[in-house]
């Protein structure tokens, strides 16, 4: 028997942040030696992404998943009624779930005043933002030109004329490997833990389908496999990455959305997209889990999105858990005292009965 | 003011659905009872979410396994702590109801915890670890030395063995019994379920009190009256606790309050107040008498198990709407009240 020495669960002084906070290195603070392979993750570009589920498939077919219909229905086929996602969110089988988002604007006339597809736009002299009195006049050219912008980088809005009224967000969600990750802090036998490579996988020889994981995860993620009992979710291909292979879904990835590698490197590729997309006009690009100062330490699977986290039904502000833990035991210590006293009063206010 | 919590991008909306934003209902609660007038606690928010799909996953715990482990520890904790100090106060029959209590409560409890794994035959793989990050696993080094002394100090009382024995195992529970209690707050608490993560303060004090609504009525109703007085003092006051506690939980300002007021954990938690409003009540003005004990330690019971049964199924509930998540987690960011940045880098 391991006694942990997690000691900041109880105190909350937590100066190298192992509940909360930016971690510089997951791996060193999870017990691995110095010498510990680098950090891998996901950078998952959504702006590139075409939605052909190849992703979904790969890792089907490589982890042996049983099939299920989009609510998780074993050996269910069906369709979900509301978009090409049939898949419907992450689960024990489906630990790729390709997001599908259909939408619409009304782009308001009168026509812009921009040029042919492949003019320059810096060269249309005084914008009319500038130029125009009229503030809604302005907003609705404006809009305008972050379309065409659009356009210019998206296949799927790349077409002419009235066609940019729609656009299509397609996403592939995964396990995000949090540097803070709520299911393995609170995992009671140990069956989920931290690989060498500051991934989080679940040993399923250990699990017992306490099913604590599953409630704690911010993400939704990782979910209990009815038949079976025991928790499921994406292993980075652990196996994989220990043969010195990528992971599946990333190398069946046709068009590099899915990028597997070091995640230093991987972030810096992700903040050098995000500045292309900006100067491109794409003004609804961002990264989402990018930041290690956010509320689970940075992710180690992070993404690029091109509109709010919950239109892919991502939380727009994930928090661990664990972060409430020692207030949560200093609450507890206080209520067991309390019922101490009472029972103490309860005994000496009474009357002996003899 | 519901500017602030989506800003859809640039007029981008999901096709066939209308605006990018759904409303919630317009929602209107009573602000307490005594005919107060009611006023709207939680205003219409306008929120985002993929296709009105949850975003948390909804717990696999089982009910009623988890609701009856939370209703048979609090009532066993606090037993073994009134049966521990009516022993060193001389109260033998008010001991051997507590212990009995204390021990059936505490081995049921066990069985119902195990029960509800996914993989009950592997219940030992919880003590290969001691994790404090775990309330889980913290939770299981409580439970089983309780448990053991519990059900050990029941056993010997009923074959009168070991007199001394029986002291000892009946003290070691009593030091358990409180943490078993209350740990259970904790454990609903450290989880991303938005209605218990928000009151991850006040449900240790919900819990403890119910436990000794439970433990107290309990032991009050099955006691001779002669020295059921300390079991009733100890039910009173947490009756008393019990309400206001959970009056924090249902009438905070957040909307993850909601879900304790409608469907079936709102007629669950209506229920439970009842019950130990009137058990509380009836064991003040009644509760000396041998009806009257019996009567109020039963309806205290009924109201502590209710209890379990509506926090438990609020916090199920909240997961399965999106806007329980998203809207506190848009409010934080828009107050800026957060001591970390956001995910989100523009």
């Amino acid at each position: 028997m391991t006694i942990s020495s997690a000691s900041p669960a109880f105190t909350g002084r937590d100066p190298e942040n192992r509940l909360f906070g930016p971690l510089p290195d997951v791996t060193q603070e999870a017990g691995y030696e110095p010498e510990h392979p680098k950090r891998v993750g996901f950078f998952t570009d959504t702006s590139v992404c075409i939605g052909c589920k190849a992703c979904e498939v790969a890792c089907k077919e490589w982890n042996t998943l049983p099939m299920d219909d989009s609510h998780g229905n074993r050996d269910a086929l069906g369709l979900s009624g509301m978009s090409f996602d049939n898949t419907g969110q992450l689960g024990a089988n489906s630990w790729r779930h390709v997001a599908f988002i259909e939408q619409s604007r009304t782009v308001d006339l009168p026509m812009p005043t921009f040029g042919r597809p492949g003019d320059d736009r810096h060269d249309h002299g005084p914008s009319p933002a500038a130029a125009g009195d009229d503030v809604s006049l302005a907003n609705a050219q404006q809009s305008v030109l972050n379309a065409e912008a659009l356009s210019e980088f998206d296949p799927q809005t790349g077409q002419s004329g009235g066609d940019k009224q729609i656009r299509w967000l397609m996403s592939s969600d995964v396990c995000k490997h949090c540097t803070h990750a709520g299911c393995l802090d609170v995992c009671p036998t140990g069956a989920l833990f931290r690989t060498e490579f500051g991934t989080v996988v679940v040993q399923g020889d250990i699990c017992n389908g306490c099913g604590y994981c599953v409630a704690a995860c911010p993400y939704g993620v990782i979910d209990q496999r009815k038949d079976d009992g025991r928790v499921f979710k994406c292993t980075m291909c652990y196996d994989r990455l220990t043969d010195g292979l990528q992971p599946a879904c990333a190398s069946a990835c046709p068009t590099q959305s899915i990028q597997f590698g070091d995640l230093d490197e991987l972030q810096e590729r992700a903040d050098a997209r995000l500045a292309t997309l900006k100067a491109q006009g794409v003004e609804t690009a961002r990264l989402y889990g990018r930041d290690e100062d956010d509320g689970v330490g940075g992710d180690g699977a992070f993404f690029l999105l091109l509109d709010e986290p919950e239109v892919y039904g991502l939380p727009p502000d994930p928090v661990v858990t664990t972060r409430d833990l020692p207030a949560m035991w200093r609450a507890a210590g206080k209520a067991a005292a309390m019922m101490v006293g009472v029972a103490v009063t309860a005994i000496l206010g009474s009357r002996r009965s003899r | 003011m519901t500017g602030g919590i989506t800003s859809p991008d640039a007029g981008w909306r999901q096709a066939d659905r209308g605006p990018a934003t759904q409303r919630t209902g317009k929602k209107r609660r009573r602000g307490g009872g005594r005919g107060r007038a009611e006023m709207p606690m939680v205003d219409d928010v306008e929120f985002t979410s993929y296709y009105g799909r949850q975003i948390v996953k909804t717990p696999v715990w089982k009910s009623p396994d988890v609701p009856l482990y939370l209703f048979l520890g609090g009532a066993a904790g606090s037993s073994a702590i009134l049966g521990a100090l009516a022993d060193v106060t001389d109260r033998p029959k008010l001991t051997r109801v507590a212990r009995y209590t204390a021990g059936g409560g505490s081995i049921l409890s066990v069985v119902f915890l195990i029960h509800d794994l996914g993989r009950p035959e592997r219940f030992l793989h919880m003590l290969r670890v001691l994790k404090p990050t775990s309330p889980l696993s913290v939770g299981t080094y409580i439970l089983a030395p309780f448990s053991a002394a519990a059900g050990a100090t029941a056993a010997v009382e009923a074959l009168g063995w070991f007199p001394k024995l029986k002291r000892f195992g009946g003290a070691v529970a009593a030091l358990f019994g409180g943490p078993l209690a209350t740990y259970t707050g904790v454990l609903l608490a450290n989880t991303a379920v938005p209605s218990w993560h928000e009151f991850h303060t006040k449900l240790p004090f919900v819990f403890g009190g119910s436990a000794m609504a439970a433990g107290g009525g309990i032991c009050m109703a099955l006691a001779p009256l002669d020295e059921s007085e300390p079991a009733r003092k100890m039910a009173i006051i947490g009756a008393g606790i019990e309400l206001a506690a959970i009056r924090g939980v249902e009438h905070s300002e957040s909307i993850v309050s909601e879900p304790f007021h409608e469907g079936r954990p709102g007629k669950l938690m209506r229920a439970a107040k009842a019950c130990t409003s009137a058990g509380l009540g009836l064991a003040v003005l009644g509760g000396r008498k041998r009806w009257g004990a019996v009567a109020s330690g039963t309806l205290l019971a009924a109201g502590s198990l209710l209890t379990r049964f509506g926090v438990f199924e609020g916090g199920i509930a909240s997961t399965k709407d999106p806007k329980y998540v998203v809207i506190p987690q848009r409010e934080r960011l828009a107050k800026g009240e957060h001591d970390h940045a956001s995910t989100i880098t523009r």
